[in-house]
């Protein structure tokens, strides 16, 4: 199920202002990858443009090769729903369908896909419920509205959401930014029991969840405000968080920067 | 929003403050005032000094003041829109009532007008302007959504502004120009087209219509369509601007087509506002009066047929027929507005209600 | 768990596309059929073929989409391809209006139109003006801002800042049912209460047609919209602005004058502009109760008054040639008059600070 993102020479801009440049990486499949850095240096847009998440935006492009297991995300030829269903994405903020009911949230992707029978999707929508940790707290409600949710459950709705389609990469953006600690505490956990399914690429502001969830972190950083951000590291977790080989990133770990 | 300081003064701890407008302290004086219900004698040494926040016991609220004076203007102000609704409902009937007293025949189901005469019946007018609303609003809405759609999800944004503007300022025409277009202009072609439908599609009742063409039911539904459409679109186009981006995003990055988006995002978020917009659209339409007076032919009779010269409504009649009409036969034409009235009060009192409830699941989701 | 793969193509990111040419080759395709249709059995003109070219468009665009890209990208495009083609569909009647309302109105665009009035002016003259009407309009819409505006913003006042429970709920219901309100139901109510049983204690029990009866007809239109946009605009008044002002000590109305009413003054502006281009416009409710003259009559509180709107209905519907020339110039008035307003409003709105 998971798949192997590689990135050679990624340079993306919005309109002309070009927000990363020359990004080299590599990810194997079911492990977790963190992305570092400080804010603005480009790692969000880099994780919108894995799964051509940033072309959404007016005057946004990507230049460069992105490919999952040897197919280039970006030839003309391929189909962006394809890709994103194949690469699914947490977002920053818990966003489920206000209209919807919960259970209409889980199964949103696949009604998408044409599944219309009953028994398939209320299954998927279980099996994606129990993988995202949320089935025994909303299973007496899953014709209420999903946004009546506490926010953990929220963002843990939308992550049930996500993998109920079966794709093979998840993004996360942020995941835990607007959550409390005990929510947080909830997802982590639940990248754990993912990645043995899923390949994982989490964007973080939060440096001990870096060090706690990944195995595998790069450290994106600018030199100055309006430069387009640069991977300035990539290696092991431990690696980079007890002997990172660049000067920046230590200052940036040590919290001298940043 | 905005917590007033007045509701702790509003929550007085006793019957003082009745009897006297004196700013006076606190403390000892409010016991007593309980008791007797008069004030307490108060010296000059009892007034708050000029030093705003010095020293001494607190002023007490002034019962009669400024503040109260506001308030009351405010209230009074609120009250107005309740009572020109009832005085509206109050004076209509007040004229109506000897005018349906007069009417030798049955007012809902006759479907002449010789009000000077006494002999009037709502029912072809009735049915007429349900009929031209319910037309004008199938060939609207359907264009009306899609234009919104464009403009707030597939034009190019500069295009998007421009056109935006330009439509709110459609919706600003007065209706007596769509009118005058409607009859001198439009008028030619939806005569050829009526010619043309008859020919080929005569044998469907709408179409059965030898001529003369001329003001029909169908050019003053177009016109109608033409009028509310500016609307309709530009209100949707604002309630679909307005959907989450996250949404949006979500569904995006389900791997869902632009058109899937606006299924799945866009149209469920949107659903109570155009409602809201068709509701109101359907309003404007019932209670349209110039332009329809001036393109509809003003006959009584009810009939499907939409291409022969005919048609009217309530409110054009009442424009129509003002200037001829006797004592009598202006309070026929107020009793058809009561009617009018108690249409649309009935059409936007469901559409407020839709609202306020469709509501209570987005805000819970919000 | 079990894991059963639900998205069969899940790994094929590829899917066939339809090339760039498709979609205009489909076009052509459609209107030479339509056309070698049309005029084939001789069933109508260029219009019909332009018609039945797009919806061959549309099928066609939809059956080959699916044929090569499947149903999902193929009612995509389709969908796409309708909204395109709604907006396509308004844009012709309502150029067309734009376009005759210039062309046909420009004709009596001359002193004499601004300058004189209809009286004296028979069948056979060429000549006679909107004067009289644009004094009307200019008093009935000025009377009637000057009725509805304090009234509408004290009100708003009272729903957003003092309304609580029950009652300022219910008011709040009722002007959003009032908006809905037709205008001639405003003329009858007007006609009902002050043409027919006020005015006459103060006419000799004659009916008073009056501007000034207009004005409170239009009035009553434009209540509803003062309110409801001066409640939004109080509403965007951020409430730690109000806070810092009982903080020091200022009691509330002084609050809602000095600091909440300047802070949403713009935007209140711009609704008020816009309700009065609305009012302007009206021609239903100045017919019923001002009477419509021919002649010029300053005083909106006795005798009959007219106004543009109802001109350019009187001239529409006169028998007389020159009557329409008259009617399409009065028209482009009452448009260029209107759109000022409403252009200064928005103009004025996107300048405000509280803008969304």
């Amino acid at each position: 199920m998971a798949k192997r993102i590689e990135a050679v020479g990624v340079t993306a801009y919005y309109g002309s202002f070009k927000a990363i440049e020359d990004i080299n990486l590599a990810v194997e499949p079911k492990t977790v990858t963190a992305l570092i850095g400080p804010s603005g240096c480009g790692k969000s847009t880099f994780l919108r443009s894995i799964n051509r998440m940033h072309e959404v935006l007016p005057g946004a492009r990507v230049d460069g090769k992105l490919t999952i297991d040897d197919q280039d995300i970006y030839d003309p030829d391929v189909d962006v729903t394809a890709v994103r269903r194949t690469i699914g994405m947490v977002f920053q903020r818990p966003n489920p369908f206000p209209t919807m009911s919960i259970f209409d949230n889980v199964v949103a992707g696949l009604r998408l896909n044409g599944v219309k029978k009953k028994s398939i999707l209320a299954e998927a929508a279980e099996r994606a419920l129990r993988s995202a940790n949320l089935w025994d707290e909303v299973k007496d409600r899953l014709g209420k509205p999903g946004a009546g949710l506490s926010g953990g459950q929220q963002q843990r709705l939308c992550i049930a959401r996500t993998i109920a389609v079966e794709p093979q990469v998840v993004l996360m953006d942020e995941p835990c930014s607007a959550l409390d600690p005990i929510s947080t505490l909830a997802i982590e956990d639940l990248m754990f029991k993912l990645k043995d399914r899923y390949t994982i690429i989490i964007v973080t502001h939060n440096m001990q969840q870096a060090a706690r969830v990944s195995d595998r972190t790069a450290f994106f950083s600018i030199d100055r405000t309006g430069d387009p951000g640069r991977l300035i590291e990539y290696d092991a977790t431990q690696k980079i968080f007890s002997n990172p080989g660049v000067k920046k990133t230590e200052d940036y770990i040590t919290g001298r920067f940043g | 929003m905005g917590e007033s300081p007045s509701r702790s003064a509003d929550a007085r701890t006793g019957g003082s403050g009745v009897t006297t407008s004196h700013a006076r302290p606190a403390g000892a004086v409010a016991s007593a005032g309980i008791l007797t219900g008069t004030p307490l004698p108060t010296g000059p040494e009892f007034e708050p000094g000029p030093g705003m926040g010095g020293g001494g016991a607190l002023p007490r609220r002034r019962t009669f003041g400024a503040e109260r004076a506001f308030r009351g203007l405010s209230v009074a102000a609120g009250t107005m829109v309740l009572v020109i609704i009832i005085a509206i409902a109050i004076f209509l009937i007040a004229k109506a009532v000897p005018a349906l007293r007069a009417n030798q025949v049955n007012f809902f189901t006759a479907k002449e007008w010789f009000a000077n005469e006494g002999r009037f019946g709502i029912a072809a007018l009735a049915f007429g302007t349900v009929l031209t609303a319910v037309i004008a609003l199938l060939v609207a809405v359907p264009v009306a959504l899609g234009i919104a759609l464009y403009l707030s999800h597939y034009a190019p944004r500069r295009i998007a502004t421009t056109l935006g503007f330009l439509i709110d300022l459609l919706a600003a025409v007065p209706s007596v120009v769509f009118g005058l277009w409607g009859r001198e202009v439009f008028i030619d072609p939806v005569n050829d087209f009526a010619a043309w439908l008859n020919r080929y599609f005569g044998w469907i009742p709408f179409f059965d219509s030898e001529g003369p063409y001329g003001r029909s039911i169908m050019l003053g539904s177009l016109v109608l369509a033409i009028m509310v459409l500016p609307i309709i679109t530009s209100l949707s186009r604002e309630v679909f601007a307005q959907t989450p981006k996250a949404n949006e995003e979500a569904a995006l990055a389900l791997g869902a087509t632009k058109w899937e988006t606006i299924r799945t995002a866009v149209l469920p978020y949107g659903r109570p506002g155009v409602v809201a917009a068709v509701m109101l659209g359907l309003g404007r339409a019932l209670g349209e009066t110039i332009a329809l007076a001036m393109t509809l032919g003003a006959t009584f009779g009810i009939s499907f047929n939409l291409i022969g010269s005919g048609g009217n409504s309530i409110a054009a009649n009442i424009a129509n027929g003002f200037g001829e009409a006797s004592d009598l036969g202006r309070g026929a034409l107020i009793a058809s507005g009561l009617v009018l009235f108690a249409i649309t009060l009935v059409v936007n009192m469901t559409a407020r209600a839709i609202i306020y409830r469709r509501r209570e699941f987005t805000e819970v989701a919000a | 768990m079990t894991t059963t793969t639900l998205a069969p193509t899940a790994t094929a990111l590829r899917g066939r596309r339809l090339p760039k040419w498709a979609p205009i080759a489909i076009a052509a395709l459609a209107l030479a059929l339509a056309a070698a249709l049309v005029h084939g059995a001789g069933l109508g003109g260029w219009v019909l073929t332009l018609t039945v070219g797009a919806l061959l468009y549309l099928t066609g665009l939809y059956a080959v989409a699916t044929a090569v890209e499947g149903r999902r990208a193929a009612r995509n495009r389709t969908w796409s391809a309708l909204i395109h083609s709604a907006f396509v569909l308004a844009v012709l009647p309502l150029s067309s209006v734009i376009w005759t309302l210039v062309s046909k109105g420009a004709e009596r665009l001359d002193g004499t139109f601004f300058g004189t009035s209809m009286n004296n002016i028979g069948p056979r003259d060429a000549t006679g003006g909107a004067y009289h009407a644009i004094v009307g309009t200019l008093q009935q819409v000025g009377i009637a801002a000057l009725i509805s505006v304090p009234l509408g913003i004290l009100a708003a006042i009272y729903i957003v800042e003092y309304g609580r429970g029950r009652f300022a709920n219910t008011i709040r219901f009722f002007v959003d049912v009032m908006t809905g309100i037709p205008s001639i139901v405003a003329g009858l109510f007007v006609l009902a209460f002050w043409v027919l049983i006020v005015s006459p204690y103060v006419n000799d029990g004659r009916p008073g047609y009056s501007g000034f009866a207009a004005a409170l007809a239009l009035s009553v239109l434009m209540l509803p919209t003062v309110v409801r946009s001066t409640e939004e605009m109080l509403r965007l008044v951020p409430a730690p602005l109000r806070e810092g002002a009982y903080a020091l000590g200022v009691p509330k109305w002084k609050t809602i004058l000095r600091i909440v009413l300047p802070t949403a003054l713009p935007g209140i502006v711009t609704g008020v502009m816009l309700s009065i281009a609305r009012a302007a416009g009206e021609t239903a409710p100045v017919l019923l109760v001002a009477g419509g003259t021919a002649a010029i009559n300053f005083n909106p509180f006795e005798h009959n008054q007219s106004s543009l709107a109802l001109f350019v209905y009187s001239q529409a519907t006169d028998s007389s040639k020159y009557a329409p020339a008259r009617a399409w110039t009065a028209a482009l008035t009452l448009v260029a008059l209107v759109l000022v307003l409403t252009i200064a409003a928005k103009l004025l709105a996107r300048r405000n600070r509280l803008g969304r």
